[in-house]
């Protein structure tokens, strides 16, 4: 009685189990055809959205909310829906799009490849590329210091990636493409990108080493050449894309408060501050105005999301681009907090000089593009 | 089992404390959850980002936060 029981029940078991399997795969596909299904439907609306978008606002503020074109509120409150919908469009975008690419090429990979691959020089480009196009914590920039020294990496090819990855990062890229242009936008990642390069390069060859940390000289001396190979999840794009979307997401709501404050501070600016009101203190003809720019950046740590529609403010009141995007790296490129970060890596003196020299970096390229602009 | 949650400090390290404990009650594993904070140590396993989820000594996630479920996932395996 009981063994056929037991068999009856093993049998119910293993129907049940070949009943639930098809199920399952069916599940699986079905999901993933709403997932290409709602993508395939959703990214045109965005990017159309993106395209009709001032005509949308203008439609919303003047003829829903009855706002006069003319008055300084109606220009305000147009600017301020106008810039932070396409901000948001941005945003979310480039977020996604550096998800997709950070999945595929993660900062794991990035290591075994300075290790293991003779560059030619080309591994400072490599470095400060990589810095750019992963997001950036400043929570992060410890570790990965670590493990690039672990790993052999030379000083200043850590550096390289060091200066470029809060310089160029998701949020500073959307908010210049959205208030500056696509022309602004590729000469500041550009050059972002080119003085990670070059000034990885000057810090490597000053050797630094002996002002690292003493525990971080241990790990040094012990480095160990990495010949492992990367072993990564060999995830289908599909099964990525919800969490690279779900990050990209979680950024845009981790900066949503910033970004409209930073445009209700500038909305508000550019309706009531009159043209030219800058130009006194921070016009071209005057030397000190990169210089004064910079210095007063450095003890700011306010992050790109709040920060670029003020600057934009500013250069539509008269401050040239050139000393605008000085200060704005000087701003999320150098930061007090990250400083105090790194002294658990490295000496004040050597905390010094990095700075002292991405300073007078970012002061030469604001007399640049001041110059060439 | 013994589970340990890499992070220096910042808002996503904490969040994973958190989705982890959650995920240890939602599975009813036996389990220990550990936050280790010293940096010297968190490179001992060797990850370059933050935050880390270690089970058993081993690295199963770095440098983001999964949700419960996929925790949950992870513990039962």
């Amino acid at each position: 009685m009981n063994k056929s029981n037991s068999i009856l029940k093993d049998k119910a078991e293993t129907t049940v189990l070949t009943i639930e399997k098809p199920d399952e795969t069916n599940q699986l596909s079905k999901k993933k055809i709403r997932l290409i299904a709602s993508v395939a439907i959703i990214l045109p609306l965005i990017i159309a959205l993106y395209h009709y978008l001032p005509n949308l606002v203008d439609v919303f503020t003047f003829d829903l909310l009855k706002l006069n074109p003319e008055s300084h509120l109606g220009e305000a409150i147009n600017f301020f829906f106008y810039d932070t919908i396409k901000i948001f469009i941005l945003l979310f975008l480039i977020s996604s799009l550096m998800g997709v690419i950070n999945a595929y090429f993660p900062v794991d990979r990035l290591r075994v490849y300075l290790t293991t691959k003779k560059m030619y020089g080309l591994q400072y480009l490599f470095a400060s590329f990589f810095g750019a196009v992963t997001p950036f914590c400043s929570c992060s920039s410890i570790p990965l210091f670590i493990g690039f020294v672990k790993g052999g990496i030379p000083l200043g090819v850590t550096f390289a990636y060091l200066i470029t990855s809060p310089l160029v990062n998701e949020v500073a890229v959307a908010m210049f493409l959205g208030l500056f242009g696509f022309k602004a936008t590729i000469i500041y990642a550009g050059t972002g990108v080119l003085m990670g390069m070059i000034g990885g390069f000057f810090l490597g060859k000053l050797k630094l080493d002996k002002y690292l940390s003493d525990w971080v000289r241990e790990i040094q001396d012990n480095a160990i050449q990495e010949h492992e190979e990367w072993d990564g999840e060999n995830l289908s794009f599909l099964d990525r894309l919800p969490t690279i979307i779900k990050d990209g997401w979680g950024i845009v709501r981790k900066v949503l408060l910033y970004v409209i404050i930073g445009i209700a501070i500038g909305a508000a600016m550019h309706g009531y501050v009159p043209e030219n009101f800058f130009t006194e203190y921070l016009s071209a003809d005057k030397w000190y105005a990169v210089p004064l720019a910079v210095i007063f950046a450095v003890p700011m740590y306010a992050n790109a999301a709040g920060i670029v529609p003020v600057i934009q403010v500013f250069v539509a009141k008269g401050v040239p681009l050139g000393t605008a995007i000085a200060f704005m790296m000087a701003v999320v490129g150098l930061s007090l907090p990250e400083a105090t970060l790194l002294k658990k890596v490295m000496k004040w003196k050597m905390i010094g000089i990095f700075f002292g020299t991405i300073t007078v970096f970012i002061i030469m390229l604001g007399y640049l593009f001041n110059l060439i602009l | 089992m013994d589970i340990k949650v890499l992070g220096t400090g910042c808002a996503k390290c904490k969040s994973l404390e958190k989705a982890t404990q959650e995920a240890v009650a939602k599975t009813g594993v036996n389990a220990t959850v550990t936050k280790v904070e010293d940096i010297v140590e968190i490179m001992n396993y060797n990850v370059m980002t933050t935050p880390a989820l270690v089970i058993d000594g081993k690295v199963v996630v770095k440098g983001k936060v999964p949700s419960v479920d996929e925790i949950a996932k992870l513990l039962t395996k």
